[in-house]
């Protein structure tokens, strides 16, 4: 295609559109203030019919910018689905027809309504180009697995099974994690009766076996450089030699860690060698070799053992962990019924507060346990007493008494801790804490800092980022693998806690996400949540002052810095949010098909009624992923919206630039709604900061506001649901209810 | 070791559970129960208990072996079978009830004057008698269970309802000479003899 642009303008007439609105004068909106070359009507633009004639232009009239005037973006995406050219879509059907109501006084507005619909995404068209990869990287199938555990191991399997070369790294000399020193583990398939053999030699096995794997033991990874698709990851190892692989995703599998009990003196541990954490059990099983569990004070088979559920977790106390390992329960019974099995008719006590076995064999599992008398007792313990025989002190919470018993071991249940490497904004989290007391949290996080398993040589740190309690952040909802590191994707229990089961599954779906990612990077597509885009930022070097501030607010650390300061994008790390562009005070940050001027034309080219015409215009920024749906949903059902409003739909509230607020203004737009997605701890936001960042920014919104003497409420964010359907317009008109209250803004001209 | 040590020792230890699996009839279901509490919050006569159900398979597994067995409070059953409707775990609930109540009786641990215990007994006496129940007096046993004043004033209150009984041909006087006895009296009375023979044999011995 040569570098001649020709715009073609599409307006259809079905769904009710041709009714309700003059498609005539749309059309010749479209050509006269739109600048379209060519407009066309038709009564079913998503027919077979109807996408052949724009398919036939763009194939014989060289038609290059192409604009559809018809439902939501949202909708009929497979029948627009024109890869050729740069496309934009006014919304008349979801955005007009269905948010207004068919009555004679309403016509005049309705038509206003869709006009500068038309307006609007001609301006916007002519702003656009047509995104193509950049092909910084070509197709790289080679998958890095980081731990040699249950996950590591199932991962690699699955991904090696699927075709693709891996790379599984473990620190230690021999693969199996944690599991791996287990005498059984919990049962995963019918009838869940009793605990299962270890899968671990299975699965190391099955390993050895594949050509497809290369383990390296004995490894560490001291350095990972580039991008999804073109990393250069350095494997040494113990003896000192490092070998440079070219990968193209990343498994982080790294596991867990056993609480250190030693901060649970009220149980004696340290001072009684026979009080053992649930992890330290499984040892002791093992050297039983086939006969009875003995104590390791004395030797002693043991004939009464008393299970401490919830030992140093779930609980607020200091040093305690706050969360449940969400298996612990499980484990216990699994182990109770090791002295079933081996110690003949020993006395096996759980004492528990609230009993959770979840997953498909859980409650079996919990009977298995009743059925072999283990037995089970609500109580709370308070204090282990040592001595020749264990004196456990608890509550009975059924027979509300406190009471005691005597046992030869006491197991406690503790918690599993995340083994993730260190926070990369644990600086920031120390800088940005409100109080003494939080300030001090972060810098013993800060300080206690675990060594790096990845080494990532990214702008933001060496890390995956951390959400709570070092456990790896992800958009939890709707894309539980995806971590802030894109091509990156943690597994296993350095996510979540979790068990066998529950970690193989996790492995299974990290790799095909991983999978998915080296394929993406392949052909320059974005990964979640604009999977298949091509577009991806860049820079026009000569106005940038190298201020750093789109490298430090990337969610997803995707910029580097050369050794001038200036942004390295390097566009497979990034997932098209737009939050660059919106930190961009020069406003240098652009994408081909979403710039900071495809959105300033669309809010220019709104037909701004005189004063005295007492028609407001209100200005609706939308996050494409949650409040843009929420309003298609509700022109579905039929809610009505606001005739002053405009909603532009924006990739993530992250992306609004500062000067589209103060543009729209400028331009006598008389109210403002930002609406993006929940922003604090338990955030739904897509891409994890950028509706935070955005509040921030516009939190200084009213400094401008103040200059052009304009009155604060003027410019309001929201935080919106994809499921506030009903909500989501009458925030819209709650604007214009404001509006009518203070008045029409000055700046009509 | 004192008693005290024995007695602590013994808690929250399988044995009392072990011997309620083998000497109490449906006795191996106790130590399904979860604690869930349906079974006492379903109860019509729970708040007169006083260990509910769930609270009395608990006491099983706590080892207190002395206070479920001489307690009242499985004989406050009614065999409504609330419970056992109920039980997400299918614990015949109010079979366990009869078969504690029973064993208890066996051990002679259960309280002095037990309502309910007492009509078991004199239920069991006029039954082993001819084999059938006479209901003349099995009615006149109960009215003068605590003494012969007390039984007149007790007739005397529910004349009527005799009288009535007697008139609509639900009762006969003279039932009170005899009575009915089942065809083969001595078969029936040896037949019981050996059934009580064979579940004494199975009673195993935990004292």
């Amino acid at each position: 295609m040569a570098d001649d642009k020709k715009f073609a303008g599409y307006v259809c007439t079905g769904c009710g559109l041709g009714e309700r609105l003059d498609a005539g004068q749309l059309e010749t909106t479209a050509t006269r203030d739109g600048k379209m070359q060519s407009c066309k009507q038709h009564e079913m633009l998503c027919s077979a019919e109807g996408v052949q004639m724009i398919k036939d232009d763009i194939a014989n009239d060289d038609v290059t910018h192409v604009m559809i005037a018809a439902c939501s973006r949202r909708a009929k995406v497979e029948a627009f689905n024109f890869t050729d050219v740069a496309l934009t879509r006014a919304n008349l059907r979801e955005g007009v027809i269905w948010v207004r109501p068919d009555t004679d006084e309403n016509k005049e507005t309705t038509q206003e309504m869709a006009d500068d619909y038309i307006r609007m995404a001609c301006a916007e068209l002519k702003s656009m180009a047509k995104p193509s990869a950049s092909g910084e990287q070509s197709l790289n199938k080679n998958i890095l697995v980081v731990g040699g555990g249950i996950t590591g191991m199932t991962a690699a399997i699955e991904a090696a099974a699927a075709g693709y070369p891996v790379h599984l790294v473990e620190k230690n000399g021999a693969l199996g994690g944690a599991v791996g020193s287990y005498y059984k583990v919990i049962p995963t398939r019918s009838p869940y009766d009793a605990p299962a053999e270890n899968p671990v030699p299975a699965l190391s096995e099955a390993i050895e076996a594949d050509g497809n794997i290369t383990v390296h033991l004995n490894s560490t990874i001291t350095k990972t450089d580039g991008a999804p698709g073109r990393f250069s990851v350095d494997i040494a190892t113990e003896s000192g030699s490092t070998e440079t692989i070219s990968i193209g995703a990343i498994i982080q599998a790294s596991g867990w860690k056993p609480y250190d009990a030693n901060q649970l003196p009220e149980f004696a541990y340290g001072k009684s060698q026979d009080v053992v954490t649930n992890h330290e059990l499984e040892a002791l099983a093992v050297a039983a070799n086939g006969g009875p569990i003995k104590r390791p004070s004395d030797g002693k088979e043991v004939q009464s053992v008393c299970f401490i559920q919830n030992a140093g977790q779930c609980s607020d106390k200091d040093g305690h962990l706050t969360y449940f390992a969400g298996v612990t329960d499980l484990v216990s019974i699994k182990q109770a019924m090791y002295f079933k099995e081996l110690n003949g008719e020993c006395d096996t006590t759980i004492l528990f507060d609230n009993l959770r076995t979840p997953g498909a064999g859980g409650e079996d599992f919990y009977r298995a346990g009743q059925n072999a008398m283990v037995t089970f007792s609500k109580g709370i313990a308070s204090e282990v007493v040592p001595g020749d025989s264990l004196t456990v002190k608890f509550e009975d919470k059924i027979l509300n008494e406190q009471t005691e018993m005597a046992c030869d071991l006491v197991v406690l249940a503790t918690g599993m801790e995340p083994n993730s490497g260190p926070d990369p904004y644990a600086q920031l989290t120390v800088d940005m804490a409100e109080d003494e007391e939080e300030k001090a949290k972060a810098q013993a996080i800060l300080e206690n800092a675990p060594p790096s398993i990845l080494n990532l040589q990214y702008r933001q740190g060496t890390d995956l980022p951390h959400l709570k309690n070092g456990f790896t952040d992800s958009h939890f909802i709707c894309f539980p693998y995806e971590t802030r590191r894109t091509g990156i994707y943690s597994a296993g229990p350095v996510r979540r806690p979790m068990d066998i089961q529950q970690a193989r599954d996790d492995a299974t779906g990290a790799a095909l996400k991983a999978i998915q990612a080296a394929e993406n990077a392949g052909l320059g597509r974005a990964a979640h949540p604009r999977s298949g885009d091509l577009s991806f930022p860049s820079f026009r070097k000569e106005g940038c002052t190298q201020c750093k501030r789109c490298t430090v607010e990337c969610p997803f650390g995707a910029i580097n810095e050369d050794e001038e300061g200036y942004p390295m994008y390097n566009e497979s790390r990034c997932r098209r949010c737009g939050t660059c562009m919106g930190a961009c005070p020069v406003r240098v940050i652009s994408f081909e098909n979403y710039s900071v001027e495809t959105v300033n034309q669309q809010i220019k080219n709104v037909d701004i009624p005189e004063e005295w015409d007492e028609k407001p215009r209100i200005l609706v920024l939308a996050c494409e992923n949650d409040a843009y749906p929420a309003l298609d949903q509700a022109a579905q059902a039929g809610v009505e919206i606001n005739p002053w409003a405009r909603v532009i739909p924006v990739r993530c509230l992250g992306s609004v630039s500062l000067s589209w607020v103060t543009d729209a203004l400028n331009n006598g737009y008389d109210g403002i709604v930002m609406m993006g997605c929940r922003r604090d701890d338990d955030y739904q936001c897509h891409f994890v900061r950028g509706s935070a960042m955005a509040a921030e920014r516009m939190s200084k919104v009213g400094d401008t506001l103040d200059t052009l003497n304009l009155e604060p409420e003027r410019v309001i964010l929201h935080e919106v649901a994809i499921t506030d359907v009903e909500r989501a317009p009458q925030l819209i008109n709650d604007m214009a209810e404001t509006v009518e209250k203070i008045g029409l803004s000055p700046f009509k001209f | 070791m004192s008693d005290l040590n024995t007695a602590m020792i013994e808690k929250y230890r399988s044995s009392f559970l072990k011997e309620v699996e083998a000497n109490v009839e449906e006795g191996e279901w106790v130590k399904m129960c979860m604690q869930c509490g349906v079974c006492s919050g379903s109860c019509p006569l729970g708040k007169h208990w006083e260990h509910p159900p769930q609270e009395i398979f608990m006491m099983i597994r706590a080892g207190k072996r002395d206070d479920v067995l001489s307690s009242d409070s499985m004989w406050m059953c009614t065999s409504c079978y609330n419970c056992i409707a109920r039980c997400p775990r299918g614990l015949p609930i109010t079979h366990i009830m009869h078969g504690l109540a029973v064993y208890s009786k066996r051990l002679g641990l259960t309280p002095q004057k037990q309502p309910t215990a007492e009509f078991s007994q004199i239920f069991w006496d006029n039954l082993m008698k001819k084999g059938r129940v006479n209901e003349l007096k099995l009615g006149l046993s109960m009215y003068f269970k605590d003494g012969f004043g007390q039984g007149i004033k007790n007739a005397m209150a529910n004349q009527k309802l005799g009288q009535n009984m007697m008139k609509a041909k639900r009762m006969n006087a003279m039932e009170f000479f005899g009575g009915h006895s089942v065809k083969d009296l001595s078969g029936f009375q040896k037949m019981v003899k050996k059934a009580q023979e064979i579940e004494e044999g199975n009673i195993k011995d935990f004292k």
